[in-house]
């Protein structure tokens, strides 16, 4: 059992309150119809899926209910940061665990 | 090949069984293949065996990064069944399905087939409806196959609970009589056995780093232990690393990893001689040989890397058994472990070409591909030898995330393995 910290409520929570929505800052093509079928199936299906770090979607599902963004290393599921909808992820390296201790403290 | 009898155990008894011959060779790499396979898991394995057995190409490598069949291969829970919604899935299944019940004696290989039968339970009318629809359309497709009431399935299941007053009541099941389970392990060693003693190099201890191109054409893997090998065509069968392995040829695939885990119980006395798999309530579960009752989970739900699975999923599985067979509320369990599969958006495979040249992927399998592992190193060896997909394999394309044409079968995958 992990905990995770929600950033719209503040605390850390337990994980089975939340949900995992897949890779996060994917941005929705902005001509839609200008799209070829290509295009459409990248943005629907095709992922990165690293091994080593990655920016995710979690829902807080029986919690407040918001989505919020989780930087996290799929290989030994440290979490490294949590961040609000619409803000940039602070760690993008893995190797920078400095970086992480000062964003979890 | 030193062949395997009755006969030969009795002969090896005299002499303190010290002289059995070594399964496989153990060789040098070589500078160059006709073809490299990344990846000894049992697909990869079957795909080397086919390849030499049925296109004559014995100058092939399996490049595996640990010990042959030490990925999936050796941590599911062994259920092989053929019962797809969809024609394409159903046809590719009972390929696989009729190639395991020659398998053992054409490998030489005991691989403890036991076609014992399996159960895919309803609790809801919409379950039953789901579960007629997908018998007549097995049945369609020449797939034995049954509908079956709550009587029906406590007849050949006395201990699971089918009362009424349950949460989640049994009403019924699709029933498969030539479903049941096999030696993972056996699975990836016969068939290793079979591809070695006909010329093919196992390279066991063998990470592939990188996928070296040229002008848009795969041309070799660069390897951590053994420097660059050469292969006029490459086939990448690495399960939960496929997207790793995309990556260094420069593409993605619609495909991402999860660990999914199994467990099982102290040993105990026969009393579950059949599969029970319950979407509904989330738990599948089988009694091994040995005693232990194998029980399989849901995927975490998170990508993952990491081959073990979380406890809120132990928890949910063994409330879903318990659920199932109150009789088992106070059995112990024993080891609990996982692999990293490799799910796909329609849960079906992709057999493919790649962006690049040269270069195949076997993947997707995800939850449940052990049951294919004759049929998918069948198909995918055709692939390999000629540069186009067997028939059966054709709509597994890659490409069908851009055209359109999914093969959606997590109804008949779901929970179920
Ligand atoms: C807990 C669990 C339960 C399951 N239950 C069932 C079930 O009941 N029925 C069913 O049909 N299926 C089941 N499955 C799914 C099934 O196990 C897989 O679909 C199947 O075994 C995949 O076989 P494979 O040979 O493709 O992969 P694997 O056996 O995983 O082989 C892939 C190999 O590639 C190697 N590799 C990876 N990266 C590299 C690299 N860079 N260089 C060299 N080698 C590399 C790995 O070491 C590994 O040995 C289950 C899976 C799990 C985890
Ligand atoms: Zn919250």
């Amino acid at each position: 059992m992990f905990y995770l910290f929600c950033p719209y409520c503040g605390e850390h929570r337990e994980e089975e309150e939340f949900h995992p929505r897949g890779q996060a800052h994917l941005s929705r093509p902005e001509d839609p119809d200008g799209c070829t079928d290509e295009e459409w199936g990248d943005f629907i299906y095709f992922r990165t899926n690293p091994r080593g770090l990655h920016h995710e979607i979690w829902v807080h599902a029986v919690g407040c209910r918001k989505f919020f963004n989780v930087t996290r290393d799929t290989q030994s599921y440290e979490i490294l940061e949590t961040y609000r909808m619409g803000s940039a992820p602070r760690i993008t390296d893995l190797n920078d665990k400095q970086q992480s201790r000062e964003v979890q403290a | 090949m030193q062949k395997y009898s009755g006969f030969g155990l009795l002969r090896h008894a005299l002499t303190y069984h010290e002289n059995w011959q070594r399964v496989w060779r153990n060789p040098k790499p070589k500078k160059k293949y006709d073809v490299i396979i990344v990846g000894g898991g049992g697909h990869g394995l079957a795909t080397a065996y086919y390849l030499a057995r049925v296109h004559n190409i014995t100058n092939v490598a399996v490049v595996e990064k640990g010990y042959l069949g030490g990925g999936n291969t050796a941590r599911n829970t062994t259920i092989v069944r053929s019962n797809y919604l969809w024609d394409e899935a159903a046809l590719l299944y009972e390929h696989a399905m009729k190639l395991w019940e020659g398998l053992s004696q054409e490998l030489n290989y005991n691989l403890m087939f036991s076609q014992r039968g399996v159960l895919n339970l309803g609790h809801t009318l919409q379950d039953m409806r789901d579960i007629h629809r997908r018998v007549s359309a097995n049945r369609l497709n020449g797939i034995d196959s049954e509908a079956l009431d709550a009587r029906g399935v406590q007849e050949i299941v006395p201990i699971l609970d089918c009362s009424a007053s349950r949460r989640y009541p049994v009403l019924g099941a699709s029933w498969q009589p030539r479903a049941g389970v096999a030696r993972h392990d056996a699975v990836a060693w016969g068939f290793a056995r079979a591809a070695d003693a006909m010329g093919v190099d196992l390279l066991q201890q063998c990470e592939v780093t990188d996928i070296l191109t040229e002008d848009g054409a795969a041309i070799g893997v660069e390897t951590r232990q053994h420097g660059v090998i050469h292969g006029d065509r490459i086939g990448c069968v690495v399960a939960g690393n496929s997207g790793v392995l995309a990556k260094m040829a420069g593409f993605r695939l619609p495909i991402e990893s999860h660990p999914l885990q199994a467990l099982v119980s102290e040993p105990i006395r026969p009393l579950l001689d059949t599969v029970v798999m319950s979407n509904h309530v989330h738990g599948y579960i089988s009694q091994s040989d040995k005693g232990d009752l194998v029980i399989g989970a849901g995927i975490d739900g998170y990508n993952g890397y990491g081959q073990r699975g979380s406890y809120p999923t132990v928890e949910h599985t063994l409330q879903a058994i318990v659920e199932m067979f109150p009789i088992f509320s106070r059995v112990r369990m024993n080891r609990q472990w996982g692999g990293i599969v490799d799910t796909c958006p329609d849960a079906c495979p992709i057999i493919s070409d790649t962006p690049v040249e040269n270069l195949f992927f076997n993947c997707g399998w995800g939850t449940g591909g052990f049951k294919a592992t004759p049929g998918s190193g069948h198909v995918f060896a055709t692939t390999l030898a000629t540069g186009q997909p067997h028939d059966l394999a054709r709509p597994f394309s890659m490409f069908r995330f851009h055209n359109g044409a999914l093969i959606d079968e997590h109804g008949a995958a779901g929970v179920a393995h």
